[in-house]
Parts: structure tokens; sequence; C-alpha cells
């Protein structure tokens, strides 16, 4: 499927309906019969346009949603799960925090700066529309290797999309990945995750509710910047050719308006002056409109000539479909009004009403066939007349859900016996780990990852650590951490064990900061989906994630599916990237690092081998992957009860030093045990100890390693840990049933493991720093 | 009672609540003054906290030298009042003319939120009074505009007046003369590119910054009871 320009649509409502109108839209003719069905009529321009963008792959997640709807999504914890703009969670003392995460891989693909941008600014409305003022950005970057100009042009513009955006709109970055892979050439992901915390008492929800109340439209005029952005951009490839020619279809960001927005919606909210609250993002006023009134079982009139415009003569399905940047519709009662205005005005925030919330629609009178259900309408007018007039569900939830083809690789067995593990043979080591170093401080140095001086372990930390506070929040000393993570070559090999294997990092990446995981935000990114093997991916993904989180007891509560990431026929690796959130119960010092300490020794928690058949499995591994260009083979084993006894084991104990003791003898012990630890993933034990030793500056004598296999295979459940007393903590380990061994000390300025490889720390702390900005140079 | 800071607030300004929370620890009572108050009333001393005043349109301080508590700031000042501005304040200081030179884009034309080594220099400044000269502190920056230019007259005239008060051990950003903070000849006001706020906390990695806030609270006291 391709789109059209925008400049192909229709601008006058007079013009009568031409048949292949709904295909430039994005809509097939199966769908375009199920409106016409759906009204009993023809649909005209506008509300085509409407269903056109509503419909779309992006708002209505047709092809994926009868997959996600297997994902497990309550706990204990959780006030909010799916379907809202942002999951919630009760973190304690009467504190909740709100998190998403979501893509904006197209536009930034297309407009690398703004198409960030915006992405920063979409997720952050998404939080402040819970109520949460929003506390911390995290950005999962992918792109095709550095050492290209286009990929430099790409990664240049997208950091500074993120860094213009979110440092002026006062929302610290503080953490995220980097991935490089030739697979993201033609289609780079941009992930954003965004969280946020409120009084648990405020949190409100994006309904419409009581006839009669006001729709407020507050923040920045529309115009016709990103018509058709979820349809014609999101919902569809790249094929090479005038790409570019899609920019118009990219919005602008302000974040000096969003900051403004961001401060008078929580002031809206403290006052208790609205009802309902929400973004406008894909899609825009068809979107928010519609969504609410359907949430709220309502309908709402909306006239578009109360929208301020940034542009005359401006069509009301170009008014409905924008996705100009920085608004949000508020639901308010009229004896509101006046003081809602006057909050506006002090934050110099443009507000004006646009239509009001109409009684749902009594029975007999309007009823979508399909369902039975009836549900309210949304009757847009211009200067009064009406000129389009549908039911509100049918745009927000009456999308058709598709099953689509999938059909699992056909050389799949193939692949699982193209093993690197037996046939790749032992090379320069230490070259190797040298490749494998990647320093991203060049990027987060370009996010401001302090604000609101909460961020205790900020970028470049297994996770972000911060204290749950901010302004508005009542006191607490508890901590929240957050990770995203993710595995494009893990999940190549097989979907299903992959994910696993993300949430399964996720969790020891949590517990590396002392944090418990309470809940799971998911961003699926996939090729087309009109390819039945794409289809497979997400489905074996879903799976696999819902297998994780049902084994770590673990609730889905949001996410976001990108489908059509391919260029020129070729679709990316299957790209599930999870952003979980786990707490600390007391923060009062800081955990132990990422780091060697010198004449410490350095213990590896967790088992050593996978099994006496392949102990050490390198399939789908940095070193086969990136060193020996294998990509298949078969994934390490993952135990889930070993995992989650490791990761309890750690999390207790940096707990107990993050707590800062006080709490007994036994606590003020543990707080005292471990001078650094890291966890084992991406390349394998020989980058977690080069990581710690050059965060350190301090080098380290490794003995009793089983050959390169065991040195760079990813085999999950392990964590190194640096103490100055191995004893104690190795009988620790066995009173809670996780192995450990002594397998060095750390010191001098040399990175040694016996009999496999022997460098000068100079050589790798050069190859580390140098490691991303001399590619961008030589690019 | 406790000495009474005023904390300024432009719409785009970011870091108020920050420094507000700093200056209670540094034994202050700080509370928030909106950027259409024409008189400051009751505030021992006053600071422009860092952000992005009305977005940094036209360019860092341009039009936040326009909002109406830029009087009264002024007016503070030459009453001999402490005023601090801290990397977006220190901006729009310049730009009203309550210090001299400018500050432009970084050397590097990128943003910067880093860590960086600060050399006392001066302690003749409400910011570093009672701080050894020579001492250093470790106090995070974060900004795209951070280095400071003027010209030869200026900075000569800076050193002479020993109005250069902190320097960076190792210069991130292009600072002529290594010039983090400066002071007017008097000393009652003073502007820093670094974020000391952001160093008033172990938890948070350093305390550095709470020995300049300190500073500054026992300067207005100073000033209050003289």
């Amino acid at each position: 499927m391709s789109g059209p320009d925008s400049g192909e649509l229709p601008s006058s409502r007079e013009q009568p309906l031409r048949r292949e109108l709904h295909r430039a839209l994005g809509l097939t003719d199966e769908e375009l019969e199920r409106i016409v069905e759906i009204l009993d009529r023809e649909p005209n321009e506008l509300e085509l346009a409407l269903y056109g963008v509503m419909w779309s792959e992006h708002c209505s997640y047709k092809s994926s949603r009868r997959h996600l709807r297997r994902l497990p999504t309550s706990g204990d914890r959780v006030l909010v799960g799916p379907g809202e703009n942002a999951g919630v969670i009760d973190a304690g003392d009467g504190i909740a925090v709100a998190i998403r995460i979501e893509s904006h891989n197209h536009p930034s693909a297309v407009e690398p700066r703004q198409g960030a941008a915006t992405g920063v600014g979409g997720i952050i409305r998404d939080i402040f529309a819970m109520g949460a003022r929003p506390l911390a950005v995290m950005d999962p970057l992918f792109f095709g290797p550095p050492d290209d100009a286009r990929q430099r042009w790409l990664l240049e513009g997208v950091v500074s999309g993120v860094s213009s955006y979110g440092n002026s709109v006062g929302v610290p970055t503080v953490g995220g990945e980097l991935t490089f892979d030739p697979c993201y050439a033609g289609n780079p992901l941009v992930n954003v995750l965004c969280i946020g915390a409120l009084p648990t008492d405020r949190l409100v929800l994006a309904r419409a509710s009581g006839t009669g109340n006001l729709a407020v439209l507050l923040g920045a005029s529309t115009g016709r910047d990103g018509i058709g952005g979820v349809s014609v951009l999101a919902s569809a490839g790249f094929s090479g050719v005038a790409d570019g020619a899609k920019r118009p279809n990219v919005q602008v960001g302000d974040p000096f308006e969003e900051k403004r927005l961001i401060e008078a919606c929580l002031a809206l909210l403290d006052a208790g002056l609205v009802v309902g609250i929400q973004d406008l993002g894909g899609a825009g006023l068809a979107c928010a409109t519609s969504e609410t009134a359907a949430r709220g079982g309502v309908g709402m009139d909306v006239d578009v000539s109360a929208v301020p415009r940034r542009e005359p003569d401006m069509a009301a399905w170009e008014v409905m479909t924008s996705e100009s940047q920085e608004r949000m519709l508020a639901i308010v009662t009229p004896e509101a009004w006046s003081a809602v205005e006057e909050l506006c005005r002090r934050w110099e925030v443009q507000a004006s009403v646009i239509g009001h919330v109409a009684a749902g629609a009594t029975l007999g009178e309007v009823g979508s066939k399909e369902t039975g259900e009836v549900p309210g309408r949304l009757r847009i007018r211009d200067r009064g007349t009406v000129v389009g007039d549908v039911p509100a569900a049918s745009l927000a939830d009456g999308a058709p859900v598709y099953d689509r083809p999938m059909r699992a690789p056909a050389d799949r067995e193939r692949w699982r016996a193209d093993d690197p593990t037996a046939s790749e043979g032992c090379g320069d080591c230490g070259a190797e780990l040298r490749t494998m170093l990647l320093d991203s401080s060049w990027v987060y140095r370009q996010y401001d990852h302090q604000l609101f001086l909460n961020t205790v372990v900020g970028p470049g930390g297994d996770a972000a650590l911060l204290r749950l506070a901010g302004p508005g929040l009542p006191p607490s000393e508890r901590g929240v951490a957050v990770t995203t993570d993710s595995s494009p070559r893990w999940c190549a090999v097989d979907p299903r064990a992959g994910v696993g294997l993300v949430l399964a990092e996720s969790v020891a990446n949590l517990a590396c900061v002392g944090a418990s995981p309470v809940a799971v935000v998911d961003c699926l990114n996939f090729g087309n989906p009109e390819h039945p093997e794409v289809m497979w991916q997400l489905s074996e993904t879903v799976d696999g994630l819902v297998d994780a989180c049902h084994a770590f007891g673990l609730p889905v509560i949001g996410g976001n599916v990108s489908l059509y990431n391919e260029s020129t026929g070729a679709d990316i690796l299957p790209t599930p990237v999870l952003g979980v959130l786990g707490l600390v119960e007391r923060i009062r010092r800081r955990p132990p690092p990422a780091a060697l300490a010198a004449d410490a020794s350095v213990v590896l928690l967790g088992r050593r081998r996978a099994g006496d058949d392949v102990p050490h499995p390198l399939g789908g591994s940095r070193w086969a992957v990136e060193c020996r260009g294998r990509r298949y083979g078969a994934l390490p084993p993952l135990d889930h009860a070993a995992h989650a006894r490791l990761a309890g084991f750690v999390a207790s104990l940096v707990a107990a030093a993050v707590a800062g003791g006080g709490r007994g003898p036994e606590d003020a012990g543990d707080a005292g045990l471990l001078e650094g630890v890291h966890d084992v993933s991406g390349g394998g034990l020989a980058v977690a100890l080069a990581e710690m030793a050059v965060a350190g500056g301090v080098g380290v004598r490794v003995a009793g390693v089983e050959g390169h296999q065991e040195l760079f295979t990813e085999l999950p459940s392990r964590v190194v840990a640096v103490t100055c007393k191995p004893g104690e903590l190795c009988a620790r380990a066995d009173e809670a049933g996780v192995p450990a061994e002594i397998i060095g000390i750390a010191g001098g300025d040399r990175f040694v493991v016996e009999q496999l490889m022997d460098v000068p720390m100079a050589d790798l702390s050069q190859a580390w720093a140098g490691s991303l900005v001399d590619r961008l140079v030589s690019a | 009672m406790s000495t009474r800071v005023g904390v300024v607030v432009f719409p785009g300004t970011n870091c108020e609540h920050d420094v507000v929370s700093a200056f209670e620890r540094a034994g202050a009572a700080a509370s928030l003054v909106w950027h259409t108050e024409e008189r400051l009333v009751g505030f021992d001393a006053v600071v422009l906290p860092g952000g992005f005043a009305h977005g940094d349109y036209l360019r860092p301080g341009a039009i936040a030298r326009f909002s109406p508590v830029m009087g009264a700031v002024t007016r503070f000042a030459s009453a001999g009042g402490p005023v601090l501005g801290i990397c977006n304040g220190f901006q729009v200081l310049t730009e009203v003319g309550l210090l001299p030179g400018a500050l432009v884009k970084n050397r590097g034309l990128r943003f910067l939120c880093t860590p960086t080594r600060l050399r006392i220099s001066s302690a003749r400044s409400v910011l570093t009074g009672g701080v050894e000269p020579g001492a250093e502190l470790q106090i995070p920056v974060n900004h795209f505009s951070g280095s400071y230019v003027c010209d030869g007259r200026t900075l000569a005239q800076l050193r002479d007046t020993d109005s250069v008060v902190l320097r960076y051990v190792e210069n991130p950003n292009g600072s002529i003369d290594d010039i983090a903070g400066i002071s007017n000849a008097q000393g009652n006001v003073v502007g820093l590119m670094p974020h000391p706020e952001r160093a008033s906390d172990q938890l948070l990695g350093s305390t550095d910054g709470l020995l300049l806030l300190r500073a500054v609270v026992a300067a207005a006291a100073g000033v209050r009871a003289a």
C-alpha cells in the first residue's frame, strides 16, 4: 500500500465523493463497505477522512488487536491498565506512577529532528493527561551502522530532536538504548517512554461525561501540519523512492507551548476544574473527540468553526484530522468555564469551547448494526451546519479486527542448525571485545538527565533509579526504577524465546539498582503485517511475553504497536522493546556502581553453564552476529525460577545498601557487602567485565573461564558482583539458592582473562571512549 | 527568622522547584515569584533559576528581560540586595544589563549536561564569600548557550575588579578565560552557568553546590542585619 501526498486529498466538501478516495485515505474496499453499513448510507468526504485516520493501523491496532488480547494486564498494584492514555500503578505512600511507551519511527525516518521531538511531546502529553507530572523520559533508538552519512544525519537529527524538545519542555531524559543494525538503515526506530507521578487521589481518566458539559480545546492553534500522519506515514512502509515527499505529513513541535500546557493542565487538575482530559496526538481531534465520547458512553457535538486556526480556508476534514502538536481536549462543566479561562490566561494557554457533550442516543434511534450497541454520535458542525454525523464508538473501537495470515519462516530449521557455538573457533578475544564496547555518553550528554533532583542513577547505568518526588507529591522515601530493553538479535533467532530473555534482562537490570519489578509496557516494532512471516513474529512475540510475564508475575499495563517498519520490501528484525518499572522501598544512599573497585573480589552470581550438552550457547549473541556475521543457531535457555531467585537476591542486597541500613544489624551488614554490581547481557561476561573495569578505572585478573564460549555467551541469569567480603557474599548466595563463584580480583592496569586475553586497560578505555564518536566522525 | 529567598518563575523556567528545595537545604526559606510581579517585597535575596524563559525564543533571556519582575530585580540589585542568576538566569542578567558580556552557543554546537570541576577565583561575591579561593568544586552544567564572551576591555575590567568568581578547570564550552561565573563590581549580583542546586545532596553525587548556596544565604542575612 502506498500513501498519497496530502495535496491529493480533496479540500472542498462540496466536491462529489469519488469511490477511489477511500483508497487514497488508506481504507480498503471492504472497509468502505463496512462504513456504509454502519452509517446506512454513503459517507461524505469528512466522514471518510475520520474513518481513514481512526481505522488506520496506527490508531486501531487492527492487525495486532486479536493478539494483544492474550497479554496479562491485571495485578495488585495496577490502577489503570491498557487502553487509557497511560498505565498507572500504585507506588505506595499515596503516590501513583504513570508510564507509557510509544514509537515515532516513521516521522523520524523522514524528518529526524521534528519526528523525534514530537515523539517526546506526544508521550509527555499522554502522561499529564492522566493527571501525572511527567518526571522522566527514556529513548530506545535503533539505526543502521553509524559509519554512513545518512545514518549520521538520522542519529544527529533524532538526538538533537530529543535534546531540544525534552530539555526545553523540562522533563529529564534519564536513559535509553542505542542499537545499530543494518536492518534499520532504511527505517530507523525511535521509541519514547515517559513516566510521571501523581497523588493517587487525583487520577483522572480520558472520558467525557455529563450532557451539556463543554468540550474545551487547550493549547496551540490548528494548522495543516501532520495531516494523515497516522495513515499515510505511520501505517505504510518506505519504498525508498520519494519518501522525502512525506515530510509535510510530519508535525512540528513547540516545547515552550507544551511546557505552558503542562503547567496549565496540572493546575486545572489541582483545582478540580476538569471532568476528563485527553491529549491530541495521532488523528488529532477526530481521535480525541471520538475516544473520550466512546469511553464515556456519550455523544459529542463539535463545531469546527470554533477551532482556532493557524491558516485560513481549512476544510472541516483538515481541522478534524490535523496532528498539530501541543493541544489537549478538556471536558469542563459550564460553571467551571470562567475559572478555566482565567487559569489558562495566566499560563498564556489558548482555551476555546469547541463543542459539548451530547446524550447517548436513545434506544432505537441510531444503532450500530455490528454490535447492537447504542452509541453516542460524534456530530460535527461548521458554523452551525451539520457536516458529519457518525457513531463515536464506530470510530474509536469499530475498526475491523484482522486475523492476518501467519507463517513461520520456511527455513527455520536450517537457521537453527546454523549454530555458531561449536563451528566458530576462538580468535583474538581482546580485539573482538574492543569492537563490542560502546560508550553512548555522546548521546546522553546532550540530554538534561538531572532536572527535578531525582536522578540517583542516570543514563549509562543498568537501569535509571529516581527518587519518587516532585512538586505536589506527598513526601516519600521511595524510589522508582525504569529500564528499557530489547534484542533484535535474540528475537530474530526466536521471537518467542527472545522476548522472554529481554524481560529477564529487564528484571536483572532493575535488581542491579535494588528495585523489584512491578509492571511492563511494550512497544512492538515489526515489519509489514501483510507479510505472513511478520504476523508470525508478532504472534510468537506476544506468546513469549505472555509466558514470561506469567512466570515473573508481571502485568503489561500499556503498549504500542508499530507496523510497516520496512524499506524497499525488507522488514526490520522483530524488535519488541520492553519498558519495565520497578520500585525501591527507601532511597538514602547511592547503589553500588556498575564498576570494579581495586583489590575487591569479582564474584559471578548465577549458573555458569546452561547444561552439559551446550554449556555456553552463542546463538544470537553479539559476538556471533557482530564479530562473526552469524545470525542464527539456538538461544540460551532461560530458567524463570532460577532467574527470579537471582534477581530477588541481588535486589535485596542492593536495596539494603540503598536504604542505608538503620533497620538492624543484619541490614547494616548488607549495606556494605557490595562494592559494585552489573548484570551480564549483550556481549556476555567479557563486555560486562570490561564495562565495569573502564568505569572503575582499574584492571582485573579473571581465572577459570572455559574458553571463548563462556566469555561471550549471553546465557541469562548472571550478575557480576564486586565485594571485599567474598566469603560472606557466597554464603549468603548459597542460603538464597543462588550459585556464586569467585572468578577474579580487581586491580592493576591490565584486563586479563587467563588463557584468553591480556590487554592494557588504556586500550580498552580508548576503545570504549572512541567507539561512537570516532565512527560518527569517520562517516 | 530564616533568610527569605525569592525564586523568579518565567513561563518556560524549569529549575524553580529544584532551587527552592536546595535553598531550603542551605537553611533559607524560599518561595516562588511569578514574572508579572512588579514588586519584590519581603525577600533578602532573589534568584533567577535555570530553564528556558519564554522558550528562549529570539535568544536566551532576550524576552525575559522585558518581564515586569525584572524592573523590581534591577531595583533590588541597585539597593545592594543579593541577586543570583543560574544558567538561564545568568543569561537573563546579561540581557538586562546587570552583568556584562553575553552567553553564546557552546563550542561544539551541542547541548551539554555533564559534571564539571570548578575553581573558586574570587571570594569577593555573595556566591563565593567565605569559600577559599583556589578551592575546587564538582558541580554539573546543563546548557546549550553557556560560552561566556565579552570584549577585551570588559575582560580586563572583570579581572581588575576581581569579578571572575568561578572558572572551569577543564573548559567544556569555549568560555573566554575559562569563565564559569562572574559578579558585578559590587559583588552582590552574580551569574554562573553551572547548577549548584544539582550538587546539593550526596544522594545525587555531590554537595559542593551547598557551599555556594550557603554563602548566598549568609550574605543575604548580612544585608538584612545591616
